[in-house]
């Protein structure tokens, strides 16, 4: 009967361990492991990838206005660069994208700073952000150019529109999020009004804040290029966007590429260089997010 | 009052040459701030009643609570879940604020959190993770602007060093493991010199071992600073041995039902047939209630 069986009753034991000295306790990734575990290898070889396939794509239309090759675009953006006339657009382009950049995170700001001291603002934002968000920040701009003329005005504006919403959503939902007893502990040291706000719900709203800031950017680059495509140079001085759309208008597509590189290089330069290393120095290095 | 003449009478059975004896001994004598009138409590709760609401109902968390706390104390609040002595120690901190009643600290009435009343949570996300352990430590100071930044900064490597933290200093507290970060929330508290040390549950989502560990430590502290403490925790045995004197909480809603001396006791005595009989005698009176208030316990 399986009731009747017991387990055996064995011996116990005891013995003195000898330090352990058989096998290192600790060992080295082979060398192939920890290239790999750097990023920068990664990517670039995902890079150098794509850059491959273009040029193949390229020599195998064999037709320079259409698809100019890898190798073609790299020497238009020389030439730009060195006549200074692409760094010249550049400059015009990150100059408003600065300003509208700028003035929506400090509007995002004073609205999510509303929304988590009163009801009012918590409504407000709430239904500002429903109307405004999906709303195209381009579908704004002929009445921008109405209400702001030709200039950079109408396209700070538009950059303020497709940052604000977003930002302080993120804003928003990160001040929402951040823990119970964290908040509580705060308050305990005594902190209320605006130190406790920057010394407890930013640092702790980090990552969504990051967030929101990266997406304002992307936002923001993106409605500018398009805006500078559909109605180009503000009194004579066009950005970036403008730059592609004249190049488009003489069939330079070599310059045209060179263009869209630079748009793209620039992004990449801002995610890499400037996002990540301030994610590196703050919500990294705080355990906040992996 | 009892607990003074307790102390009395232990005093006189003991003349002085026991030290170990002397570290159990919950008085004030021998502690730097001993109010001059010893029947004046640190702390008093009188008549404390909480409330706290959902969305649908009002729910009574404790009624008409009276407990005192002197300087020196280890005061444990002790019972089962829903009793009240959670939100009784956040009532403590100033969170809460009683429907009727008043909680005196000193003879002031409390009546908003403040960082003469540090706070160790039971969760570890207590430390802005954004802090290395030395600046956690500091930035209570910092923050009330209760010392400058030199001598907030050498408190903190003093009260690290105490907790046996030094080599973790510059350490972030996603570094640490449960027990250390513990560790870093009561060197906090330490250093701000609170009037009260209140700690909720804080060694309850630690291991077994460990959290022994820091009862063991806590104590160790508790003879070294003499701070005031109260303590809130659903473990009788833990009640026992970190507490001097236990109140003993009913659920729903969480009232006094009885304060017992438990200084007597420590890590060393909780095999002892005097520990199992106190755990034994708590352990009724927590559950030997009428079957009525049982089923509402229950619900």
């Amino acid at each position: 009967m399986n009731q009747r069986v017991l387990p055996p009753i064995r011996p116990e034991y005891d013995r003195v361990l000898a330090p352990f000295v058989d096998v290192p306790v600790e060992r080295i990734l082979p060398l192939s492991t920890r290239l790999w575990q750097q990023g920068w290898l990664r990517k670039g070889l995902i890079l150098a990838a794509l850059a491959l396939l273009w040029e193949g794509l390229a020599r195998w239309t064999d037709n320079d206005l259409l698809l100019p090759g890898f190798l073609a675009t790299l020497s238009a953006l020389a030439e730009g660069l060195a006549n200074s006339e692409l760094l010249d657009r550049v400059r015009i382009s990150l100059v408003v994208l600065g300003q509208g950049y700028l003035s929506g995170i400090v509007l995002a700001f004073l609205l999510t700073t509303l929304a988590v001291s009163t009801q009012f603002g918590r409504d407000l934002l709430s239904t500002l952000t429903a109307m405004f968000n999906p709303l195209p920040a381009i579908a704004l701009l002929p009445l921008a150019l109405l209400w702001f003329g030709l200039g950079s005005g109408s396209l700070v504006f538009v950059l303020i529109h497709s940052v604000l919403w977003p930002m302080a959503l993120n804003t928003y939902a990160g001040f929402q999020g951040v823990p119970d007893t964290l908040r509580m502990a705060g308050r305990n040291y005594g902190l209320k009004g605006l130190p406790y706000v920057q010394q407890i719900l930013i640092p702790a709203a980090l990552p969504a804040i990051l967030s929101g800031l990266k997406i304002g950017w992307a936002f923001a680059w993106r409605t500018l290029i398009a805006a500078e495509l559909v109605f180009g140079a503000a009194s004579g001085k066009g950005g970036l966007g403008w730059y592609i759309f004249q190049n488009r208008n003489e069939l330079y597509t070599d310059r045209v590429f060179a263009g869209l590189l630079m748009v793209i290089a620039i992004g990449l330069v801002v995610e890499t260089v400037v996002f990540a290393s301030i994610e590196r120095v703050t919500v990294r290095r705080w355990g906040m997010v992996r | 009052m009892t607990l003074v003449a307790t102390r009395e009478a232990l005093a006189a059975t003991e003349p002085g040459r026991a030290a170990p004896f002397f570290r159990r001994r919950p008085d004030a004598v021998a502690s730097p701030q001993v109010p001059e009138d010893m029947d004046a409590p640190l702390l008093s709760v009188r008549g404390v009643s909480l409330e706290y609401r959902t969305l649908e109902r009002v729910v009574r968390a404790t009624h008409r609570v009276d407990f005192d706390v002197y300087a020196a104390d280890r005061f444990v609040l002790l019972g089962p879940s829903g009793c009240g002595k959670s939100t009784l120690l956040k009532a403590v901190a100033g969170f809460h604020r009683p429907v009727e009643g008043e909680i005196r600290l000193g003879g002031v009435p409390v009546r908003e959190p403040g960082p003469d009343r540090i706070v160790v949570f039971q969760e570890f996300d207590q430390l802005p993770p954004w802090k290395t352990v030395a600046q956690n430590v500091a930035f209570p100071l910092r923050a009330a602007g209760i010392v400058g930044r030199r001598e907030a900064e050498a408190r903190a490597r003093h009260y690290i060093d105490k907790v046996g933290l030094s080599r973790f200093a510059d350490s972030y507290p996603h570094q640490l493991s449960g027990g250390m970060k513990q560790r870093v929330a009561i060197a906090r508290a330490l250093a701000t010199q609170p009037k009260m040390l209140l700690m909720d549950e804080p060694f309850a989502a630690l291991d077994a071992l460990t959290r022994r560990k820091m009862q063991e430590e806590l104590l160790a502290l508790w003879d070294e600073v003499r701070f005031t403490l109260l303590f809130v925790t659903h473990s009788i045995e833990e009640a026992l041995v970190v507490g001097n004197r236990v109140a003993l909480l009913s659920p729903h809603p969480g009232r006094v039902r009885s304060e017992v001396n438990s200084h007597d006791f420590d890590l060393t005595s909780i095999g002892s047939r005097d520990f199992q009989a106190a755990v034994q005698r708590l352990h009724d009176r927590l559950f030997d209630t009428d079957p009525a208030l049982a089923t509402a316990g229950a619900r």
